[in-house]
């Protein structure tokens, strides 16, 4: 006999096995259905939280890639006085200097835009906002990749004159102006009249959770000059060529602040710089720790399922005896013997996986309802149930049917 | 598949023992028996509970190794062979009816017959299966049952489903162990005449029973005690279950009319 009639041989016999233990488990539906519960919830559970793991990754992921591309932010640092820590950006010590310095020298420097940022009252339009006036370059758009949704930035001439024109927030405008299109209309920001001349697309919440269309963009020339009336920065943002490039760029700027703060070797830095890859793979560091954590703990559900299985198998094989008896005395070999039993497990396990699966994709449904992001369910994750499933039917089948398969045929034909 | 040989016996038994180890003691059931059992032959083996005949019965069903002496069945040496091996010989070579019927019950009468064929290599197509399962149970004139399950049926019905089974693989040799013993009177009678119907159409029958009016309709009686053969005897007037039958009818309607 050639293998491929051994094969077709083997499945045909495979096949009609499965039918034999479909109607056995149909005839105890009320146990099959407990004795899957435990594979159904371990499947449901690694697929739910796989799915939600790389659904809140994902979103986390694009809530810090929109912050901008391969950012560095310099922040001043923290002043002390008699014990006090007034925190980041508190200390005089960013110069505007400072951020020249740094576009000149630091190498792969692309983007940069010094940050005078306050608080302020925004009038307009016979209404009031209170709102965060941004003092940015013009390079702030291609540092934080925003878009306008009209109008245009102002230009490098516009902040060497310190003019009063302002880019306005799509939520600010909203305040302001309702539907009516900011663009040319007049916003009073500290009794100082702007013209806006760009309208920000929207762009939804930030890392924080704080609305990051709530804002009035203006040279940052402009702020120091003619709002708070400050000479130093809060901080500098500069946009890096490459994301590999990133680090190198950290430490260039880090001597180069040293060197001009003339910070000898035993004084600590005066400013931070905020180095977006180094969140990014932290929170990606982080999510992969929850998702394994989350995954284990379906796999010790899955395992409890599998005992649930063999349990059942077990009392199975013990109830049918004289069935086994009767199949045995009529010629069925050993091997038929664990064979029915094996697929009576698998079936039980891959019928809890299926349904699992079912499950899981609709729990993941559920928290893209509830939750602020989507669960990616993926075809991996779906793939990888079903494999356990079956793995599961195998290891745990396998002992109640080589039990079964042991039976001897004058003690199973008498058993009551 | 080999075909039988016609001239050598169905059964060869020489100085065949089976010794069982329970516990400490060894309790030695079949002491050495020799016997040929040939083609077409019926033989009831009878004998007292203990004398060995239920353990002659399983051995030579290929349920259990001998532990010394010959078996040959159908020419083919028993002894050594594994599960495997035995199971493959049951399969193609014998047929049981039991005691208790042992159908699976919450299965149809056709798929209880159907059953044997299941595990028959290679593999019987399950149109073959269909139609020959059909014809078996047309042979123990239940042709009209064949979607009806075992507790639907009485247990002489029950007993023909399983001579049915029994029949299906064209088995060289059919083992009965008490075939009637969960039977009336009637209906045992009906069994035997179901059996004489079949040995006179060729068939070999080996029938374990305790009861002298039931082995009474074979050819052959063999009585064993205490693990021996202690008499072989052959009928030529064995008795006839027809006949039997029409006593019986006659009787009733004798009764009714007084």
């Amino acid at each position: 006999m050639n293998l491929l009639e051994y094969l077709r041989t083997f499945l045909l016999r495979a096949g009609q096995t499965t039918l034999i233990s479909l109607r056995a488990l149909r005839r105890n539906k009320m146990r099959s259905m407990l004795t899957a519960l435990g594979i159904i919830i371990g499947v449901a559970s690694v697929v739910a939280m796989v799915a939600v793991g790389n659904g809140a990754q994902a979103n986390i992921t694009s809530k810090v890639s929109a912050l901008g591309q391969n950012l560095l932010t310099v922040f001043a640092g923290s002043r002390k006085a008699g014990g006090v820590n007034s925190g980041l950006g508190s200390a005089s010590a960013l110069t505007l200097a400072d951020a020249d310095a740094i576009s000149r020298e630091v190498t792969d420097v692309v983007a940069i835009s010094p940050e005078a940022s306050t608080t302020a009252q925004a009038i307009a339009n016979g209404r009031n906002w209170s709102t965060t006036v941004a003092g940015e370059s013009p390079d702030y758009l291609k540092i934080r990749d925003w878009k306008l949704a009209a109008g245009s930035m102002f230009a490098d001439r516009e902040v060497r004159g310190a003019a009063k024109v302002a880019v306005i927030g799509s939520k600010t405008a909203n305040e302001l102006f309702g539907p009516l299109n900011p663009v040319g209309q007049t916003v009073r920001v500290g009794n100082i009249p702007f013209v806006i001349i760009g309208l920000l697309e929207s762009k939804g919440a930030g890392m924080g959770g704080q609305n990051q269309d709530d804002r009035i963009v203006i040279p940052y020339t402009t702020v120091m000059k003619r709002i708070t009336g400050e000479k130093y920065l809060r901080s500098i943002n500069v946009q890096v060529g490459s994301a590999d490039r990133m680090d190198i760029a950290q430490q260039q700027i880090t001597s180069l602040l040293r060197q001009r703060h003339r910070l000898t070797s035993d004084h600590d830095d005066d400013f931070n710089i905020f180095n977006q890859k180094e969140i990014a793979d932290t929170v990606n560091s982080i999510s992969k720790v929850i998702t394994l954590l989350l995954g284990s703990i379906a796999g010790i559900s899955l395992f409890v399922g599998g005992i649930g299985i063999m349990n059942i198998m077990l009392v199975s094989v013990t109830e049918r005896t004289r069935e086994i008896g009767i199949r045995i005395a009529v010629g069925a070999q050993p091997g038929d013997i664990k064979l029915q039993f094996l697929i009576e497990a698998i079936t039980l396990s891959l019928l809890g996986g299926l349904i699992g699966v079912l499950c899981g994709v609709g729990a993941s449904r559920l928290v893209g309802m509830v939750a602020d992001f989507q669960a990616v369910v993926s075809t991996g994750s779906i793939l990888l149930s079903f494999g356990v499933s079956f793995a599961i039917g195998v290891f745990f089948g396998y002992y109640p049917a080589r039990k079964a398969a042991a039976l001897d045929p004058i003690d199973a034909l008498r058993y009551e | 598949m080999s075909t039988p040989n016609t001239s050598q016996p169905v059964i060869q038994l020489r100085e065949l023992t089976k010794t069982y180890q329970t516990g400490e003691v060894k309790v030695k059931a079949v002491r050495g028996v020799t016997l040929n059992i040939e083609r077409g032959e019926f033989v009831a083996i009878m004998g007292a509970s203990g004398s060995g005949k239920s353990t002659l019965m399983n051995t030579l069903g290929c349920l259990d190794q001998p532990t010394g002496g010959d078996y040959l069945l159908d020419g083919v040496a028993v002894a050594g062979l594994n599960r495997k091996e035995l199971a493959k010989l049951r399969n193609k070579k014998l047929g049981f009816v039991f005691q208790g019927f042992n159908l699976l019950s919450r299965t149809t009468a056709l798929e209880n017959v159907e059953l044997p064929m299941f595990y028959t290599h290679p593999l019987v197509s399950l149109r073959e299966r269909r139609e020959r399962a059909v014809a078996a149970l047309q042979r123990v004139n239940l042709g009209d049952r064949l979607a009806h399950h075992p507790s639907q049926l009485s247990g002489g019905q029950q007993q023909r489903i399983a001579i049915a089974r029994a029949l299906v693989n064209r088995p060289e040799l059919v083992l009965a162990d008490e075939p009637t013993g969960n039977l009336d009177t009637r209906t045992s009678i009906e069994i035997m005449g179901l059996f004489q119907e079949l040995n006179n159409a060729g068939i070999t029958l080996v029938m374990v029973t305790h009861e002298l009016d039931i082995a009474a309709y074979c050819k052959r009686i063999v009585v064993m005690r205490d693990g021996l053969v202690i008499s072989d005897t052959r009928y030529k007037n064995r008795r006839s279950a027809v006949a039997e039958i029409a006593l019986l009818d006659q009787a009733e309607q004798k009764a009714q009319l007084a």
